[in-house]
């Protein structure tokens, strides 16, 4: 993590939140436009996901991660609480890296 | 009424019309509290400092694009990549700014700080109200209590990540199991579940073919699905193939 990089994101993401505050104001987009945009976590956090746990730099790796990630799927499916979400993921890859 | 800054939550408690969205507002943030431990635990964990993770929960303010950044750094991704993939989540912050601006009164001063303050869950708690007083006790209440538990957390997390080994604990594991925390809520919806799919599968099929980071950026082709109208069931006559 550099530097550069934390004032440039700080920067950026305030120019959005601005943007739309200040700029925009209370103008409307266009409603196609609105739906892309209201599209983008589902999207970008599923594809981060993957990388942080199939993947190792360009190669696609199954280990322990996956086994963590599938355990915190099901309790985000079962509704569990956030931090029980991460500890159990957290904790199942760390028991199975003990074996 | 306009709330005044000299107008204390504790009056906002005192008033039983208000008092449910106050508790609501403060149970929110403390549980972005816990998720800012997590991200100070897992921002450590993939290399930065102590120093730098607080700055970024400080200066940045808006969790998925600080969980993105730092999650492309660690894994070797460039300064270019590591910033597309966070701009793209911060830029849903500019829709919740203009649905707020409509909402909230004050000056330019007042917008300026209101702006580093719009995010989902002020926004969430903001439209939620019935009333133009209430909506913005919400978004200011939501802002400064959203605030100081997140940095405060990121501080505990960065602090207790650096005194411990986090591949030992599966720390590693913490950053995409908090963004299935965080993505999940959203996948009740179709296109919703279809854009994840795509990203996901976009993601997964450019890693070996592309530098590290730019997957990410690729993934958001997905939000495409988003170009078509939203189909009520009933009115829809011709049977669109091939969709599963």
């Amino acid at each position: 993590m550099s530097w550069a990089l934390i004032i440039a994101l700080a920067v950026g993401a305030y120019a959005f939140k601005f943007t739309g505050l200040v700029v925009l104001g209370g103008r409307s987009l266009p409603a196609s436009f609105e739906r892309c945009l209201a599209l983008i976590p589902a999207a970008v956090i599923s594809a981060l996901i993957v990388i942080d746990t199939l993947t190792r730099g360009r190669e696609i790796v199954l280990d322990a991660r996956a086994v963590g990630i599938l355990v915190a799927i099901v309790a985000a499916w079962r509704r569990l609480p956030l931090i029980a979400v991460i500890v159990l993921g957290a904790t199942t890859t760390a028991l199975l890296r003990q074996i | 009424m306009d709330p005044k800054p000299t107008e204390s939550t504790l009056a906002w408690w005192q008033d039983p019309t208000l008092r449910p969205m106050v508790v609501a507002c403060l149970t929110l943030s403390g549980a972005v509290g816990v998720f800012g431990v997590s991200f100070g635990v897992g921002s450590v964990a993939a290399g930065s400092s102590v120093l730098q993770t607080c700055a970024l929960s400080l200066l940045v303010f808006t969790g998925a694009s600080q969980f993105s950044a730092v999650s492309v750094i660690g894994a070797g991704g460039s300064f270019g990549s590591a910033l597309g993939g966070a701009l793209l989540l911060a830029a849903r912050n500019g829709v919740y700014g203009m649905a707020m601006s409509r909402r909230l009164d004050g000056g330019w001063g007042r917008r300026i700080l209101a702006a580093q303050l719009t995010i989902d869950e002020t926004t969430a708690m903001s439209v939620a109200q019935s009333d133009r007083r209430a909506q913005q006790i919400a978004f200011w209440l939501t802002g400064g209590a959203l605030y100081l538990c997140w940095n405060v957390g990121t501080l505990i997390g960065a602090l207790a990540g650096t005194a411990i080994d986090p591949t030992t604990f599966g720390l590693d594991v913490a950053f995409p199991a908090g963004f299935v925390a965080m993505v999940w809520p959203l996948l009740r919806e179709r296109p919703a579940r279809i854009a994840a799919l795509i990203g996901a599968s976009i993601c997964l099929l450019t890693v070996p073919l592309t530098p590290v980071g730019v997957p990410i950026l690729l993934s958001v082709i997905g939000v495409l699905v988003g170009l078509q109208e939203p189909v009520n069931a009933p009115s829809r006559t011709i049977s669109r193939g091939g969709e599963s």
